[in-house]
């Protein structure tokens, strides 16, 4: 075993480092939750991720984005998250993808993926992730966020639960409410949880469940809901 | 007899956390909502006791007597 996971060590075992080492996870976004899930997947082990993002990095991501600065401004997203990981882990093999998500090139860029990751920022697209992960048959860790609020849950092939949580809205609350520093971190690091728990089949995830967390009045509601 | 209903995130604003309406007979979660100034625009996700759903599907939902209803507004941000 490598120095660098012998803390995660004995929450994992030998056998679960290298299992998650080799795990191919695709990130889609690499904004305020992008960031922090790809920083938290790459030092848990996660060594072979596909990250995607169309955009570059402006003032108005430096609020909450993990790889935005000052001096990346204008630099792709998706390339600068693929440093970033190759500066944490030179034994990993990130593969940045600097594209918009779509109908088109969506089943290239997903197919072959142990699990995908929703870090995208509209209903539109989280809802294509959830009918092609369907159609490929690849579990899908779920998140958003807005102000204080956000949420996660997992969602198997045929489960469908963004239809029964999101209508034809493009947006929710983030849109007058922004986004601070410290809810994607948060919503992020459950994700990064969530996946490793459905890669590693431990534990329970939030699958037919949607945990919402409200920061403003430290909640945490756990919703189930009827299969 | 009382129609709790609990809001979330932005909902409260203005409303508080839990809301207790006079129940009626006949009374719908579309009521509900107006009674509360609520667009169905605005909400998610509705869930009353085992049953949850979009507006479309819910607002004409009858609710009981001491029922909760819960209302949630959409967080889709990445």
């Amino acid at each position: 075993m490598i120095e660098r996971y012998q803390r995660n060590m004995n929450m994992l075992s030998k056998e679960e480092i290298i299992k998650i080492n080799n795990a191919k996870i695709c990130v889609i976004g690499c904004g305020g939750l992008g960031g922090f899930i790809i920083e938290g997947l790459t030092r848990l082990g996660f060594e072979k991720l596909t990250i995607v993002d169309k955009d570059v990095f402006d003032e108005t991501n430096l609020n909450r984005q993990l790889f935005s600065s000052h001096s990346n401004l204008g630099e792709l997203k998706a390339t600068t998250g693929a440093k970033r990981i190759k500066e944490i882990n030179n034994r990993c093999t990130p593969t940045p993808i600097n594209d918009e998500l779509n109908e088109s090139n969506i089943i290239d860029i997903i197919k072959g993926h142990d699990i995908v990751i929703d870090a995208v920022d509209n209903v539109k697209t989280k809802l294509l992730l959830q009918e092609y992960c369907e159609i490929l048959n690849i579990p899908l860790v779920h998140g958003a966020i807005g102000g204080w609020y956000g949420q996660v849950a997992v969602i198997l092939p045929g489960d469908k639960l963004l239809s029964r949580i999101y209508r034809t809205l493009e947006s929710g609350i983030e849109k007058t409410l922004g986004n601070p520093s410290f809810t994607p971190a948060i919503i992020a690091n459950f994700m990064v949880s969530e996946a490793l728990k459905l890669y590693l089949n431990k534990g329970d995830v939030l699958r037919n469940k949607l945990l919402m967390l409200d920061l403003l009045s430290n909640e945490l509601d756990l919703i189930e809901f009827t299969k | 007899m009382k129609i709790n209903v609990k809001l979330f995130a932005t909902f409260r604003i203005g409303r508080g956390k839990i809301v207790y309406l006079d129940y009626y007979e006949g009374m719908t979660v579309k009521n509900i909502i107006d009674e509360l100034g609520i667009k169905k625009e605005e909400i998610a996700i509705i869930i009353v006791g085992p049953h949850d759903g979009t507006p479309e599907k819910m607002l004409t939902f009858k609710v009981e007597p001491n029922m909760t209803v819960h209302l949630f507004p959409p967080v889709a941000g990445g």
